[in-house]
């Protein structure tokens, strides 16, 4: 396929899309398509040709609208009104909404674009998600989609790629925040002629589900960006690491691959060039620690997720000892815009450290809960309630958690603080992927470190003995808290133990884990010290408040008897 | 005789003595060499590092994460920290918490007088463990016919996993599950006696650190280990000259 070609066919797809003057877009992403959106399709396009208005009206599926809590969703063009929470139950007000196509909105269910949820985002990642058909290749083409690859495999040198990057100041947004320009540049000048580029779609955050959505909506975005990053660095071969969890995004990728090597964009001799580049699928088996980069390479390579000693970094000595460049979805999804619109475009959004946009999972107690993308420097207070649409009615914030089991809990007094990596740090939690919890005051902050201690516990590989014990004898200790049972040493020791792990621990899994811990020992450490001293859990979340105080204190372990001596 | 190694020495220190380190050397290496023993368990001489088991982490003065010293090569001007309070806190809550882990009762134990893990509580004064004991459940494999797998007292270091498939070349050994759930099993997951790879070497007995991994007939603390694998040294230290 060469440069004219695909805008042959952008501009067939565009003129074909144009004589429909009006769309219904409805989200078959997976959270609408488990309230059956898939059903409302169907009700709509039967609708549509009942009333003869298949040549004036098309019902598609779409990818992610964003606004989760409010599916199935569907989009009316050209208004661009919203309706919401749309059955296949309710025929009538499917019909109602095709009688109306031009006219006003049916009231009940329409929901304004005006809306701050929807007109405070900048869109970057996700601006093709809800507009296009994610299993039509000629839909991501309208969209510019494969414009940027081929430009840059027909006018670019690859190392004029990696500077594009570089300029565009973007970091991975896997979680650590690391130069995506630098890496690129490392893995394109690391010796050997085989290198490799792994696309990281291991999510497994709780709450978290920023790469699912991508993957379901825009899959050839991904694709475009891994090809583009293979280009930049010289590499031949590509893994996307999916987890199985993903059915749905799995089955995308392999329409999206499929379409992309028939075009001749992906495979042997891309953009009727000299380059070439295959992609395939690996589906992680349930193991959060494969998120990791070094357990993700084991876990391709067919051995046991387990992580290993950095260095080497696996841009030096990665899958099958080459050189390999690892990069989350989300982080690739944006390398396409880059190269189309430039870096200092996407460096003049964002904050001086923080570059371009980020996508977050918004989820717990607001209002609007779902997938939301915002530039990087934005408060919590708006993320929280201008996007969040606030807390539920008679309850009050109380923190917001972000980065997952490897972040920390962030209470009232820092909602106006920015969100973007470096601010995020200072106060003891991180950007990771982009799960955000938000919390009313009916949670207990005893009770949400126990959970996330719980997640890293059961998610801990054995491998080093400062995470296979320590997170769960932080969690044990944390269950005698919650119980009731705790003493104030136990702060103490929660502190000292928790140190240790993410002092020494060998990968990023044991050193974030006792975040959660830290982060409320820090601002909640009241709390803690009514469980111990009151006995007592005043959000009545924890085992501790169901018992009468009474009863409590004859229940301690025996084992916390104080010192014990080794036998021997 | 190669050349490469012979103008490739470098210097460094380790707590303020000045040593010397060829190439390829790791830190740990460089210290054992000069008589500073800095504490390990997973490592064993002429195996493959997997730098799990924490304890020989050091201070590299620049860097403000620990470092392993089984997998960090030494290099020219590094200034490395082995003991510190810092380190020496760490290294007793490493002890302690395999201490509470599964069961290391030593009066009980074959190895007692001969367990790595007895010696390191001992040098770095663990006497008693302050955390709950987590008794996590395990077997005892007696179905191979000299030897015992008690996996009460494994430690997971993995060194009976490394020498099975580096040195003898058999793969008997494997991992399954994880976290806390992790156990050492041989092929897949089949009782010790009934493997079909294993070739009854015993390389695996000699390595294990504690009494895990025994021979049958041996009463308390009569389990010696010798170390073996001097060959591989040998081959390491010749393949350097």
């Amino acid at each position: 396929m060469t440069h004219d070609e695909l805008r042959e066919i952008a501009e067939k797809e565009r003129d074909e899309q144009s004589r429909v003057p009006r769309k219904l877009n409805v989200c078959v992403a997976a959270g609408c398509l488990s309230l059956r959106s898939d059903q409302v399709l169907d009700a709509l396009q039967t609708g549509l040709r009942e009333r003869g208005l298949e040549g004036g009206c098309r019902a598609r599926g779409v990818g992610c609208m964003g606004l989760c809590a409010a599916g199935p969703l569907v989009r009316s063009e050209p208004q661009h009104t919203y309706y919401r929470e749309l059955s296949p139950g309710a025929p009538e007000v499917l019909s109602a909404i095709l009688d109306n196509l031009d006219g006003r909105p049916v009231p009940e269910f329409a929901l304004s674009p005006d809306l701050p949820f929807f007109a405070a985002q900048q869109k970057i990642v996700l601006e093709n998600c809800g507009e296009i058909d994610p299993e039509r290749i000629e839909d991501y083409i309208a969209a510019d989609g494969y414009e940027a690859l081929l430009s840059c495999i027909a006018g670019r040198s690859p190392d004029d790629v990696v500077q594009e990057i570089i300029r565009s100041g973007l970091r991975g947004r896997g979680g650590g925040g690391y130069p995506t320009g630098l890496k690129w540049s490392m893995v394109a000048k690391a010796p050997g002629d085989r290198k490799y580029v792994i696309c990281n779609a291991d999510e497994g955050d709780p709450g978290a589900f920023m790469d699912r959505s991508v993957l379901e909506s825009d899959p050839h975005r991904v694709l475009e960006g891994m090809i583009i990053a293979a280009y930049a660095v010289g590499a031949t071969k590509g893994y996307i690491y999916c987890r199985a969890e993903y059915p749905l995004a799995v089955k995308r990728l392999k329409v999206a691959i499929r379409q992309a090597e028939k075009l001749g964009l992906l495979g042997k001799r891309i953009g009727d060039s000299q380059f070439g580049f295959e992609i395939e699928i690996r589906l992680g088996a349930g193991a959060f620690v494969c998120g990791e980069e070094t357990a993700l390479i084991a876990s391709v390579e067919g051995r046991r997720g387990e992580p290993r000693q950095r260095p080497p970094f696996p841009a030096y000595s990665g899958l099958h000892h080459a050189a390999t460049l690892l990069n989350n979805v989300e982080t690739f999804a944006n390398v396409p815009p880059i190269l189309r619109k430039g870096g200092s475009w996407f460096s003049s959004i964002g904050t001086e450290k923080s570059k371009g946009t980020k996508v977050f999972a918004l989820v717990g107690d607001v209002m609007n809960t779902g997938l939301i993308e915002v530039p990087m420097g934005i408060t919590l207070r708006d993320l929280v309630y201008k996007l969040g649409g606030g807390i539920a009615a008679g309850r009050q914030f109380k923190a917001v958690q972000t980065g997952g089991p490897s972040g920390g809990c962030i209470p009232a007094q820092f909602l106006d603080m920015n969100v973007d990596y470096e601010s995020l740090m200072t106060v003891g939690s991180i950007m990771g992927s982009g799960g955000l919890i938000v919390m009313d005051d009916s949670k207990c902050m005893v009770d949400v470190a126990k959970f996330f201690m719980d997640f890293t516990r059961d998610e801990s590989c054995g491998k080093c003995i400062p995470c296979r014990v320590g997170t769960t004898q932080l969690h044990r200790l944390l269950e005698r808290i919650s119980e009731g049972n705790g003493k104030l040493e136990d702060l103490d020791t929660l502190d000292r133990l928790g140190t240790m792990v993410r002092r020494t621990a060998l990968c990023g899994l044991g050193q974030t884990a006792p975040n959660p811990v830290r982060s409320t020992l820090k601002y909640f450490r009241e709390e803690y010290v009514q469980h111990i001293a009151g006995k007592t859990c005043a959000q009545g979340r924890c085992p501790c408040a169901a018992k009468p105080a009474a009863c409590t204190e004859k229940q301690g372990e025996p084992t916390d008897a104080g010192a014990k001596s080794i036998p021997g | 005789m190669p050349e490469r190694n012979q103008y490739q020495v470098k210097t460094l220190t380790i707590d303020g003595r000045e040593v010397c380190a060829a190439e390829d050397q790791t830190i740990l290496e460089v210290a054992r060499e000069n008589g500073i023993d800095i504490p390990t368990l997973c490592h064993f001489d002429g195996l493959s590092e997997i730098s799990a088991c924490r304890l020989c982490l050091v201070e590299v003065k620049g860097n403000n994460k620990l470092l392993p010293a089984c997998t960090t090569q030494a290099q020219e001007g590094m200034e490395v920290t082995a003991f510190s309070p810092e380190l020496m806190e760490y290294r007793r809550l490493i002890v302690e918490l395999l201490f509470t882990e599964r069961n290391h009762v030593c009066a009980a134990c074959v190895s007692s007088g001969h367990c790595e893990l007895q010696a390191l509580a001992q040098r770095l004064g663990v006497s008693h463990v302050t955390l709950p004991y987590l008794h996590v459940k395990c077997s005892v494999d007696g179905s191979h016919r000299r030897f015992v797998a008690d996996h009460n007292r494994c430690i997971l270091c993995a060194r009976c996993l490394r020498v099975c498939g580096e040195v003898e070349g058999a793969h008997t050994w494997g991992i399954t599950g994880r976290g806390i759930n992790a156990r050492m099993i041989t092929d897949l997951g089949d009782r010790w006696g009934d493997s079909d790879s294993c070739t009854n070497c015993g390389k695996c007995v000699t390595v294990c650190p504690v009494g895990a991994l025994v021979e049958k007939g041996k009463a308390v603390s009569e389990m010696t280990k010798s170390n073996f694998l001097p060959y591989l040294l040998q081959m390491r230290r010749e393949a350097r000259q």
